[in-house]
C-alpha cells in the first residue's frame, strides 16, 4: 500500500483556488462532506466557548456590570442552541458520513446528494441563526440575538413578550437545520441497512454502526415532533395562532412537554455516538476485542427505546401528579442500567488489556471518569424529591456539562486524535495532544465540578449577577479560573492540528494496528474508498488477515 | 488489498448481507413515510388535547364543521383522493406490464381525483375564511383545524407536483418499464398522504366536534 495509482488522474495537476473551492462546494462525497460537518462543527465550538468565556467573566466575582443583563440572556440562549445543534448534531452527522460507509465497505452513503443538501441545511441554518445578531430587529433596530433560552419555553416566546424577530430567528435556524440532520439520519438508516458489504451481517458490524443506526432512528423520530412544535409556536408568532398563547387558552405546559419530547431523545442522539467513538478506540488501544458485544448491542437499542420515554423528568418542578413524576422516575432509573452496561463492558474490555495511552485512549479514558460522574449526578437528579430541591440550579447545570462536555467533547476529541490520520493521511502531535487532554481535563473539573456546589448553596441557573453574601463567590472564581485552563487546553488542540496538517508524521494505512475495514485503505482514502468491495467474515475482518493463523471468525 | 477477498481457508462463504426485499429507494421511502408519521402525530396530538379547551363564546367545531353541508362535502371530496390510491396502483401495475398508455390513464385519474380534493379543500376554506370569518386567529379550534388540515393539503400540493411531473414525463415519453420501482416509491408516497388524511377526518370531523 505504499503507492496507489489512480488510474482517474495520471498527471495531477494542481487545483486553482477556485477549482478547490468548487470541488468542495459542489461535492457529494461523503468524506468530504464528513469533514466539512466537523470542521464547521468545531468552528461553532469555539464560537460557543467563546459565548461560555463571556459568560464565566461576567460571573466571576459579585456584582459584575461587565455584561448587561439581556446580553447575558442572549448569551446562554446562543450557547445551548450553538453547543447542541451546531455543534454536537454536526459532528456525529460529520463523523458518521465519513466512518459508516467506510466501516461497512461501502463507496458512498445510500443518497450522496440528499447527503450534501443535509449538509447545506445545516450550514445555512446556523447562519440564520446567527444573522439574528445583525438583522433580527429589521434593518433601522438592527440585531440582536435570541434571548428565550436554548428550549425557549412559552409563553416567554409569545410576541406579547419577546418582542422583534429573534425568536423567529432561532425557529427558523434550528428548523432549516434539523430538516437537515432528519434527512442525513435517513440516509444513514438506509445506507447501514441496505448497503453493507457481503459478510457484513447486522452482528458482524462494527459498534460505532450499529450506535449510529440506533442514533439515526432516534433523530428520525424525535426531530420531527420538534419541527412540529417549532412551526405552531411560529404560527403563533406571525400568523396569531393561539397554541401556546395561555391568553387564548393555550397551554405553556405543552410546549414544555413538546419540546422535551425531543429535547431527551436528543440527549442520547448526542451521547451515542461518543458511546460509539470510544467503543472503537478502546479495544484497538487496550489490544482486546470489545467485551459483551451482544450485551452492547441490546443496551445500545435498549436506550434507544427508554429514552423516548423520560422527558418527563424535566418538568418534575411543573406540579404535575405524583403518579406520572412516579413513573417518569422509574423510567429514568431504568436507562441508567443498559448504560451501566456499557461502562461495564469498557472496563471490561480495559481489564487485562495491554493499554497504550496515546492521546486517543487517554481521552476516552477522560470520558468514563466524566461521564460517569454526569451518569450519577443524573441518577440523582432522577429522584423527584431531589430534583424540586435542585431544580435549575447550578447542580444541574454542571450534571449536563458533565454528560455533554466531558461525555460527548471528550470523546469528540478522542475520535479526531483517532481518525485524524486516516482523513488527512498524517499524525497528530502526542506531545500537544497530552498537553491538551491534561489542560482540559483539569480546566474542566475547576469549571464544572464547583457548580455542584455553588448549586447546592441556591445558586439558580440564568441570573445575570449575584449578591456578595450568598457564599457563591469561591465557587464561581474557581469556575470562572477553570475556563482559562480549559482556553489553554483548546489552544494547544487548535496549534496541534494546524501544525499537524503541514508537518505531522506519515501515517500510513493502519497508523494503530486497528481492525476496522476503514484501515484497510489508504489514508486519506481514494474517492472510491474500495478498489474492490471487502468481504468479510468476523466483526474484526483486519485481524483476520493480519493473524491468519488464528482468525476471528473461528470463535464467533 | 486483494486479500480482504479472498476467502481464507476453512472460513465459512460470507452470506450476502444484503436483505434482497430492502433496496435503498424503499428503505429511504420508509424511513421519510415514518418521520412525516412523527410530525403529523405531534400535531394530531396537539389538536385532540385542545378539543374543548376554548374560552367560551368562540366559534366550536361543531358550529363550523356541522353544517349540514360541510361534512357532506368534505366526505365527498374524501371519497376522491381515497379512491386516487386505487388508480396510482393499477397504473403502477401497467406500468409494471410496460404497458405505458393504460399506466399514463391511470395516472392521469390520480392526478385529477387528487386535484378535486385539493379543490375542494380549497373551497371550504374560501366558505369558512371569506363567509364565516373563521381563520387561524379566531380561536385554539381554529389554530389547530388551519394547522392540521393545512399541512395535509400541502403534502397533497407535493404528492400532485411529483405525479405530474411523472406524467409531463410520460407524455414526453420518457417512462418505461424500468422506472417501474421508482413509480411505486411515489405511489408509497401517495398513499401515506391519503392514509393519513383517514387518521385526520376522524379526528377532526368526527372525535373533534
Amino acid at each position: 500500500m505504499t503507492t496507489l495509482d489512480h488510474p482517474g488522474n495520471p498527471t495531477r495537476i494542481k487545483p486553482t483556488f477556485l477549482g478547490r473551492m468548487h470541488e468542495w462546494i459542489a461535492t457529494a462525497d461523503h468524506k468530504k462532506l464528513g469533514v466539512m460537518y466537523v470542521t464547521t462543527g468545531l468552528i461553532f465550538f469555539l464560537i460557543g466557548g467563546l459565548e461560555a468565556t463571556m459568560m464565566r467573566w461576567q460571573l466571576a466575582v459579585p456584582g459584575s456590570t461587565l455584561l448587561s443583563p439581556s446580553d447575558f440572556n442572549r448569551l446562554f440562549t446562543m450557547h445551548g442552541t450553538t453547543m447542541v445543534f451546531l455543534v454536537g448534531m454536526p459532528i456525529l452527522l460529520g463523523v458518521a458520513n465519513y466512518f459508516v460507509p467506510l466501516q461497512i465497505g461501502a463507496r458512498d452513503l445510500a443518497f450522496p446528494r440528499l447527503n450534501a443538501f443535509g449538509f447545506w441545511l445545516f450550514f445555512f441554518g446556523g447562519l440564520l441563526l446567527y444573522f439574528s445578531y445583525f438583522g433580527a430587529q429589521g434593518l433601522y433596530g438592527m440585531g440582536s440575538a435570541p434571548d428565550v433560552g436554548w428550549f425557549a419555553y412559552a409563553p416567554l416566546t409569545e410576541r406579547t413578550y419577546s418582542r422583534g424577530h429573534s425568536t423567529d430567528y432561532w425557529i427558523l435556524g434550528l428548523l432549516v437545520s434539523s430538516f437537515g440532520s432528519i434527512a442525513t439520519g435517513i440516509n444513514l438508516i438506509t445506507t447501514i441497512l441496505t448497503m453493507r458489504c457481503r459478510g457484513m451481517t447486522l452482528m458482524k458490524m462494527p459498534l460505532l454502526v450499529w450506535l449510529m443506526l440506533i442514533d439515526a432512528v432516534l433523530i428520525m423520530i424525535a426531530m420531527p415532533p420538534l419541527a412540529a412544535a417549532q412551526v405552531m409556536l411560529l404560527f403563533d408568532r406571525l400568523l396569531g395562532a393561539h397554541f401556546f398563547d395561555v391568553q387564548g387558552g393555550g397551554s405553556a405546559i405543552l410546549w414544555q412537554n413538546l419540546f422535551w419530547f425531543f429535547g431527551h431523545p436528543e440527549v442520547y442522539i448526542l451521547i451515542l455516538p461518543a458511546f460509539a467513538y470510544v467503543s472503537e478506540i478502546i479495544p484497538v488501544f487496550c489490544r482486546k476485542v470489545i467485551f459483551g458485544y451482544p450485551l452492547m448491542v441490546a443496551a445500545t437499542v435498549s436506550i434507544g427505546f427508554i429514552s423516548l420515554g423520560v422527558w418527563v423528568h424535566h418538568l418534575f418542578a411543573l406540579g404535575l401528579s405524583p403518579m406520572v413524576n412516579t413513573i417518569f422516575m422509574g423510567s429514568t432509573m431504568l436507562i441508567a442500567i443498559p448504560t451501566g452496561i456499557k461502562m461495564f463492558n469498557w472496563v471490561g474490555t480495559m481489564v487485562g488489556g495491554k493499554i497504550r495511552f496515546d492521546t486517543p485512549m487517554l481521552f476516552s479514558t477522560g470520558f468514563l471518569a466524566l461521564f460517569l460522574i454526569g451518569g450519577l449526578t443524573g441518577i440523582m437528579l432522577s429522584v423527584v424529591p431531589f430534583d424540586w430541591q435542585v431544580s435549575d440550579s447550578y447542580f444541574v447545570v454542571g450534571h449536563f456539562h458533565y454528560v455533554l462536555f466531558g461525555g460527548l467533547v471528550f470523546s469528540i476529541f478522542a475520535a479526531i486524535y483517532y481518525w485524524f490520520p486516516k482523513v488527512t493521511g498524517r499524525m497528530m502531535n502526542e506531545a500537544l495532544g497530552k498537553w491538551q487532554f491534561w489542560l482540559l481535563f483539569l480546566g474542566f473539573n475547576l469549571t464544572f465540578g464547583p457548580m455542584h456546589v455553588s448549586g447546592m448553596l441556591g445558586m439558580p441557573r440564568r441570573i445575570y449577577t449575584y449578591h456578595a453574601d450568598r457564599g457563591w463567590d469561591l465557587w464561581n472564581l474557581l469556575s470562572s479560573i477553570g475556563v482559562l485552563v480549559q482556553i489553554a487546553g483548546v489552544a494547544f488542540f487548535v496549534w496541534n492540528v494546524i501544525h499537524s496538517l503541514r508537518k505531522g508524521r506519515e501515517a500510513g494505512a493502519d497508523p494503530w494496528d486497528a481492525w476496522t475495514l476503514e484501515w484497510s485503505t489508504a489514508s486519506p482514502p481514494p474517492d472510491y474508498n474500495f478498489e474492490e468491495i471487502p468481504e468479510v467474515y468476523s466483526r474484526r475482518p483486519l485481524w483476520d488477515i493480519k493473524h491468519p493463523d488464528d482468525p476471528d471468525w473461528k470463535y464467533e | 488489498m486483494s486479500t480482504l477477498n479472498a476467502q481464507p481457508v476453512g472460513a465459512p462463504t460470507p452470506p450476502d448481507a444484503l436483505p434482497q426485499t430492502l433496496n435503498s429507494g424503499k428503505c429511504g421511502m420508509l424511513c421519510l413515510i415514518a418521520s412525516e408519521i412523527t410530525f403529523f402525530g405531534t400535531l394530531l396530538a396537539v389538536y385532540l388535547f385542545y378539543i374543548g379547551k376554548d374560552p367560551v363564546g368562540t366559534p366550536t367545531p361543531a358550529e363550523m364543521l356541522d353544517v349540514s353541508v360541510a361534512p357532506l362535502k368534505v366526505v365527498f371530496n374524501s371519497i376522491f383522493l381515497l379512491t386516487s390510491s386505487i388508480w396510482i396502483t393499477l397504473a403502477v401495475r401497467q406500468l409494471a406490464r410496460g404497458n405505458i398508455k393504460a399506466f399514463a390513464v391511470w395516472w392521469l385519474l390520480t392526478i385529477l381525483f387528487g386535484l378535486e380534493f385539493l379543490v375542494g379543500t380549497g373551497f371550504e376554506w374560501y366558505g369558512l375564511i371569506a363567509e364565516q370569518g373563521f381563520t387561524i386567529r379566531t380561536n385554539l379550534f381554529g389554530s389547530g383545524f388551519y394547522t392540521v388540515v393545512g399541512f395535509h393539503a400541502a403534502h397533497v400540493t407535493i404528492g400532485l407536483f411529483l405525479l405530474s411531473l411523472v406524467f409531463v414525463l410520460t407524455c414526453l415519453g420518457k417512462m418505461h418499464q424500468r422506472h417501474t420501482e421508482k413509480v411505486e416509491l411515489l405511489s408509497w408516497y401517495w398513499h401515506f398522504v391519503d392514509g393519513i388524511w383517514i387518521v385526520v377526518f376522524t379526528i377532526v370531523y368526527i372525535i373533534g366536534h
